[in-house]
């Protein structure tokens, strides 16, 4: 089962909002070795009583089955989601990425940010950072773009997604 | 309004109104609120054993045999590191706990204070839920709803982590009513068109199979009835998993006994050939499947599990229906008959089913006065079966063997630890079987190796009056170890041979038990029969054939066809990838 090609999905798992939860969640994981390429986790609700957490994982499809039937049986899950089994939905992810350099490279650096559309948020004479945000594989190629103007390092948020179409899931 | 209650009175408050009638623990700074509120009342009865790790493995025997929550007390840092092993126990083997522990107060947790540990942190993944308490108000309301985890779905330890400040504080408690979860709503009721389908492909099945197992144990007395009436209508053979022994009686012509490592020939070989195999209750466990690409191979599978993650996670099912085992045979029987269903013709599967049986697969011949083990316990079987036994198991050979050789005809009555295999189960289970059983006979079937794992718990049995009995098959060897190294290690017995071992009958005498010894096949009898006779605990040491093993055997990461039926078809030494199965 698990020589099967690996699929990349996306899960939303909407957690009551209580003390280890996402231990409980990342334990999962590491026990039972599935991968977290992504993870992130805020509250989402007026009264802090739940958190969306979006994993990204990988594997062969039995093995994502497994992961949403394993999370499913944590008893503070409410629900899990694989967006990706569901069909059309926005994924974002937003990284300050930190570059020097002088001269042409500047320049360089500044064009690439602007076709990119992202912002310098901090401006030293010899440095930016920028804020850049999109799917992961924009944010992957402009860290790649700026590895050749003189990136310094970076910090990025992981994936948050959400289905498209007017209903709450 | 009712009073306020101090944490600790409120969880003997809740305990009560939940119809907790026993506890099992062992006292300590971190829950000596608690042990004060249970000294003041004559409600809830404890039972003070000598080690916490028995304390869980003796609330699951109480479980067990008796279908409650067991329910365990414990206080923080090492009390609580020594129920881990009881706790994952638990939780492999869905035995439905509640663990109280003992923490420091509040103000001193992450301080590395004095008998702190994180033990939520611990148990997070070896229980099915825990909780921390940090406010008295919760405490009454986390307690019912333990137990409510506990107890529905698929039944595991919840772990209950108390502060002592908490104990202390003093909130209102108030008898819930119906307990139910914002998030934890384990579905029940099977899917009718799921169930209507697993009819008809039971009816169309030329070589259909029942594989069943502990989920119907769990499920409550009533699912081995329907398990019964589901093999009458269909006449088709069962086999159970070790957690399942029980629920078809032992004599029954249709069924096959246990399948799996050390199952009979007939079940296995009746699982490979199958053309439809439906597993009620049971998890496809890697010593019952064996080799997974080789399960099975030209069989339909229809998979009934109260668990969702249980299905598919090994073996893929053409048809998983989740939901309680009971209530989907229960409505699988109804829509056999409102369909008129009858039994198929199945005589050539059960031709093919007497010849493999015809092997005789856990077939032995006593010979001499070297007593066989299988011997003895068949002999102690067919000396006790009138009276209901109910029997625990320590883990090795003797466990397989009391599996092979001891017929069970009811459920509850098999207490054996299979899924962690943990040594030190026996004694500890029997009694907490007895504490739940008063008049029936206990008897613990041990090695020599594993009864001195929680041999300290033979106190406890003399402090209550329990009149357990421990039948300790004696070879002188990690039996079970040794036969790994005979079959896989070329006979190189490293750190097997139980050296120096106690004279187990002056230790029972020193802890109040009588102790008796049998060395020959000619006082087996006689030995069983003073052990009966003793209405007090008794610890026999029943010295056995020191190298016996245990067969038939489906080698590790071997096909059910490639079973080894006789000791002279093994091959001493295993090739690597063998060597690093377990
Ligand atoms: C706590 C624990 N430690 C180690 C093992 C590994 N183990 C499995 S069977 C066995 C030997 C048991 O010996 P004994 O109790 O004499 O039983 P026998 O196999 O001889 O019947 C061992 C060490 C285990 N199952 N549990
Ligand atoms: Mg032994």
């Amino acid at each position: 089962m698990k020589h099967l090609p690996s699929e990349r999905h996306t899960l939303s798992i909407l957690v009551d909002n209580e003390a280890g939860v996402l231990a409980r969640i990342v334990g999962l994981f590491s026990a039972r070795g599935y991968n977290i390429d992504s993870l992130t986790v805020a509250d989402v609700s007026g009264d802090h009583a739940v958190s969306r957490i979006t994993v990204v994982t990988n594997g062969p499809p039995p093995v994502i089955e497994q992961i949403i039937a394993q999370l499913d049986r944590i008893v503070p899950v409410h629900r899990v989601l694989d967006l990706t089994a569901l069909g059309p939905h926005v994924e974002r992810e937003m990284a300050l990425v930190k570059v020097a350099g002088k001269g042409a490279q500047r320049d360089e650096a500044l064009r690439i940010a602007d076709i990119f559309r992202a912002r310098p948020v901090d401006t030293t004479t010899g440095s930016f950072v920028f804020e850049v945000s999109g799917p992961t594989s924009k944010v992957d190629q402009f860290i790649a773009l700026m590895r050749e103007v003189g990136l310094v390092e970076v910090a990025r948020t992981g994936v948050v997604a959400i289905a498209r179409g007017a209903e709450a899931v | 309004m009712s009073a306020e209650l101090t944490g600790a009175e409120i969880v003997v408050q809740a305990l009560t109104d939940l119809g907790v009638e026993v506890i099992f623990g062992y006292p300590g700074g971190a829950v000596l609120p608690i042990y004060d509120a249970l000294f003041a009342q004559g409600r809830i009865r404890h039972i003070l054993v000598r080690h916490e790790q028995a304390a869980v493995h003796a609330a699951e025997g109480y479980a067990r045999s008796s279908g409650k929550v067991g329910v365990v007390l414990v206080t923080s840092g090492p009390g609580a590191t020594n129920a881990v092993t009881g706790i994952t126990d638990a939780l492999m083997d869905s035995i439905p706990l509640v663990v109280l522990t003992g923490q420091v107060p509040t103000h001193l947790i992450g301080t590395d204070a004095f008998q702190e540990c994180d033990t939520v942190g611990i148990t997070r993944h070896c229980s099915k839920h825990n909780y921390l308490v940090q406010d008295t108000a919760r405490l009454g309301g986390v307690i019912h709803e333990a137990f409510y985890i506990a107890r529905s779905g698929r039944p595991g330890p919840v772990v209950i982590d108390i502060p002592k400040d908490v104990q202390i504080l003093k909130a209102r408690y108030e008898k819930p009513g119906v307990i139910g979860h914002k998030t934890y709503k384990p579905q029940v009721k099977g899917n009718l068109s799921s169930i209507e389908a697993a009819v008809e492909m039971i009816a169309a099945a030329e070589r259909p199979i029942f594989y069943t197992g502990g989920g119907i144990i769990n499920s409550g007395p009533v699912a081995t009835q329907l398990l019964r009436e589901l093999a009458r209508v269909t006449g088709a053979p069962v086999t159970s998993t070790l957690m399942g022994l029980g629920t078809m009686p032992n004599e029954h012509p249709q069924f096959l006994g246990m399948l799996g490592m050390h199952g009979s020939y007939e079940a296995n070989m009746a699982m490979n050939r199958c053309d439809l195999m439906v597993c009620l209750g049971a998890r496809f466990d890697d010593r019952v499947t064996g080799r997974l690409d080789a399960f099975s191979p030209n069989s339909k599978k229809i998979h009934v599990d109260i668990d969702r993650s249980s299905l598919n996670k090994t073996v893929r099912v053409d048809l998983g229906i989740l939901g309680d085992v009971g209530g989907v045979m229960e409505d699988m029987l109804k829509v056999w008959k409102a369909r008129g269903k009858k039994a198929g013709d199945l005589e050539q599967w059960w031709s093919d089913i007497a010849g493999w049986r015809a092997r005789d697969s856990f077939g032995f011949e006593q010979k001499g006065e070297t007593l066989l083990p299988q011997h003895a316990i068949k002999r102690l079987y067919e000396m006790t079966k009138a009276q209901k036994p109910i029997i625990s198991t320590e883990v090795g050979q003797h466990q397989m063997w009391a599996a092979q050789h001891f017929g069970f005809d009811a459920p509850n009555k098999w207490l054996t630890s299979g899924g962690l295999g943990t040594m030190g189960y026996g004694l500890p289970a029997a009694i907490g079987a007895q504490v739940a059983n008063p008049g029936a006979l206990c008897i613990d079937i041990a090695g020599e190796a594993s009864i001195q794992m929680n041999i300290q718990e033979l106190g406890t049995a003399s402090q209550y009056n329990l009149p357990v009995k421990i039948f300790i098959i004696n070879n002188q060897y990690m039996g079970m170890v040794r036969q790994w190294q005979e079959l896989n290690h070329g006979s190189r017995y490293s750190h097997s041979y139980s050296e120096s071992l106690p004279d187990f009958v002056k230790l029972g005498e020193a802890y109040g038990w009588k102790g008796i010894v049998i060395d020959s096949a000619s006082g087996l009898d006689e030995g069983i029969a003073a052990m009966l006779a003793h209405d007090g605990p008794v610890i026999v040491d029943c010295r056995v054939s020191k190298l016996a093993n245990c067969f038939p055997m489906i080698p590790s990461g071997a096909s059910h066809v490639d079973m080894i039926l006789h000791a002279d078809e093994t091959r001493g030494e295993a090739d690597e990838d063998a060597k690093a199965l377990v």
